[in-house]
């Protein structure tokens, strides 16, 4: 008698899409800006330096790992957001009392997340693209790639978002944990830049392989084989939403 | 047919408070079933455990003859919860949330009925509205729409009208009234025991955890254990600790309004009436006005749980 509830996922993934097109401040307006002052400042104010190792200008190099770096802070921002406002006004109950699967809920929340990522990267590079050669090398790796990281962060935010007391524990994951993790993903440098000690660390960074795969697709360069790491990130993909699902399923945070 | 068959439920919260203790009740099938306690009796407990926004610590429940634990989500489009907390969207309007709720109960929005419903609760002004907007009573009542909008089988309200004034209040309990007489069954928490009493055709009395009683309104209002009589002063009376002992044969309350005696009866057979108004009056001098009426079902409340419903302010 249980039957899927196709059109309670369909609304729910609805409903979060709505959710951030009514904050277009936040997901299309500041994503474009960003991009203007990333343009002014590293392009212009920084010149056409090379990347060393690397046979790229800086700023050509800059514009994928920036484009990621968006998009996974965003897909986190997508759930966790939407989680916290729903436990602070109360609405999260009706996510429990309406007849969704655990899978449902999980699969509308994260869908919603990677396409706001996309949305996010998609106006990101159109208002670049006039000004630097975004090229297409491996359109595979790239769609590959930034759906797996989105998958990954819009799960991370849904498990923050389902922690979460308050809008400050938000707050305290972004700025702690997101923040740093996707600003030392390798956005700014190849990690061939960086000494041996940092290098160790940064292999252990997993949005480290999210950006540099992501950018492979891109230029056709990278420091790690992406095609090496595809499974492991489509590992990691599938665990963030078993995590999901089973922390939804059991209530966690969620039911007394 | 039960509509809803509650057998042995438990609740015990993780900082080890006992909410409910072996909790069994039937609603029957078409009922307008009240449930009544005091603050923290376990009623929204109780209400929350059907809506699946707390688990059960133990027992079983059915609804219309599914087991409602294993079937849950064929149960949870039959149950409509009204919350006892205020909940709202920032992001939508009224008629926005409605279509929301309904999409995630897994019907098509049925905009007729969707009009209804913001007609009958009196939303049709504010529906474009973002429920931002909207004052604390607005809300509720879109909570109750949002209730109803799958059109489920079973309607449950968690003191759906506190803080809601008394001409909306009787609206609302018209709208119920009409739901519950093409078929709905109606559970509800309520502080408004004259309210209860009117509406309702059976009743659960529960206090700390513990079912205290549960029956048909009309023969729990039979079992009358006595008479008041009652009497009204121009002011608010207080009772001090001389007059709680000379009208203690009488189980005094006092109210803004006057004062209640409880009447039995004297070994001959003979009413206390004449001793406890002289009493009375020995006390409080002569009333503005004064009678005698049967036990009604605050009387009933406070005999079997000891209890005001609400804290008195
Ligand atoms: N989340 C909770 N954690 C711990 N105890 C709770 C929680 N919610 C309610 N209680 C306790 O459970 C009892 C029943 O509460 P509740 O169901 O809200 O009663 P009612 O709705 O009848 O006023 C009370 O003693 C209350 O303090
Ligand atoms: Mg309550």
């Amino acid at each position: 008698m249980s039957t899927m509830n196709l059109r309670g996922c369909m609304t729910l993934f609805k409903r979060e899409v709505h959710r951030f097109l009514k904050v277009k401040m936040q997901t299309i307006v500041t994503p474009a800006l960003t991009a203007i002052l990333y343009l002014l400042i590293f392009r212009y104010a920084m010149g056409e330096r090379q990347v060393p190792g690397l046979d790229v200008d800086y700023f050509t190099f800059l514009v994928p790992g920036l484009a990621m770096m968006a998009m996974m802070q965003n897909a986190f921002a997508n759930t966790s957001s939407s989680m916290i406002m729903g436990k602070v006004m109360g609405m999260n109950i009706y996510l429990l009392m309406a007849p969704l699967s655990a899978l449902e809920v999980v699969v509308a929340f994260l869908a919603a997340a990677v396409v706001r990522a996309t949305v996010v990267a998609v106006v990101f590079l159109s208002v670049l693209s006039p000004f630097v050669d975004i090229s297409v090398m491996h359109l595979g790796i790239i769609l590959l790639y930034g759906l797996c990281a989105s998958i990954m962060m819009g799960g991370l935010g849904l498990i923050a978002g389902m922690w979460a007391k308050d809008f400050d524990n938000i707050a305290m994951v972004t700025n702690f944990v997101i923040l740093p993790l996707t600003f030392l993903s390798g956005v700014f440098y190849s990690v061939k830049q960086l000494p041996e000690f940092w290098q160790q660390i940064n292999d252990a960074n997993p949005f480290f392989y999210l950006t540099d795969g992501f950018r492979y697709g891109f230029l056709g360069i990278g420091d790690t084989d992406p095609y090496a790491s595809i499974m492991v990130v489509i590992g990691t993909s599938l665990l963030t939403i078993v995590s999901c699902w089973y922390l939804w399923r059991i209530g966690w945070r969620m039911k007394e | 047919m039960s509509a809803l068959e509650i057998k042995g439920l438990n609740k015990v919260y993780s900082n080890g408070n006992v909410a409910l203790h072996d909790v069994s009740l039937s609603v029957p099938k078409g009922s307008f079933f009240a449930l009544l306690g005091p603050n923290g009796a376990g009623k929204s407990t109780l209400i929350n455990i059907l809506a699946d926004t707390v688990l059960a610590t133990g027992g079983s429940a059915r609804l219309f003859d599914q087991d409602l634990f294993a079937e849950r989500n064929w149960c949870k489009r039959q149950i409509g919860v009204v919350p006892q907390e205020v909940a709202f969207d920032p992001f939508f309007t009224p008629r926005e949330v409605l279509a929301i709720t309904s999409g995630l109960f897994g019907s098509k929005p049925d905009d007729a009925w969707i009009d209804h419903l913001l007609d009958r609760l009196e939303l049709t002004a504010h529906v474009g509205k973002n429920t931002r907007q909207l004052s604390g009573g607005m809300r509720r009542r879109l909570l109750v729409a949002q209730a109803l909008v799958h059109k489920p089988k079973l309607v449950i309200l968690d003191e759906p009208t506190a803080g809601v004034d008394v001409e909306l209040r009787r609206r609302l309990w018209g709208f119920m009234r009409e739901l519950n007489a093409a078929g709905t069954t109606i559970l509800l928490t309520t502080h408004y025991l004259d309210e209860a009493e009117e509406l309702c055709d059976h009743v659960a009395i529960i206090d700390q955890g513990k079912v205290v009683t549960a029956q048909p309104m009309a023969d729990l209002m039979q079992q009358v254990a006595s008479s008041y009589l009652w009497m009204n002063y121009d002011k608010p009376l207080s009772l001090s600790e001389a007059d709680t002992l000379a009208l203690a044969d009488f189980k005094p309350r006092v109210s803004d309004t006057g004062v209640c005696l409880q009447l039995g009866k004297l070994e001959n057979g003979q009413s206390t009436f004449h001793t406890a108004y002289e009493a009375a009056v020995a006390r409080f001098g002569p009333p503005q006005d004064a009678g005698v009426r049967s036990e009604d079902l605050e009387d009933v409340f406070l005999r079997l749980t000891k209890k005001e419903i609400r804290e008195t302010t």
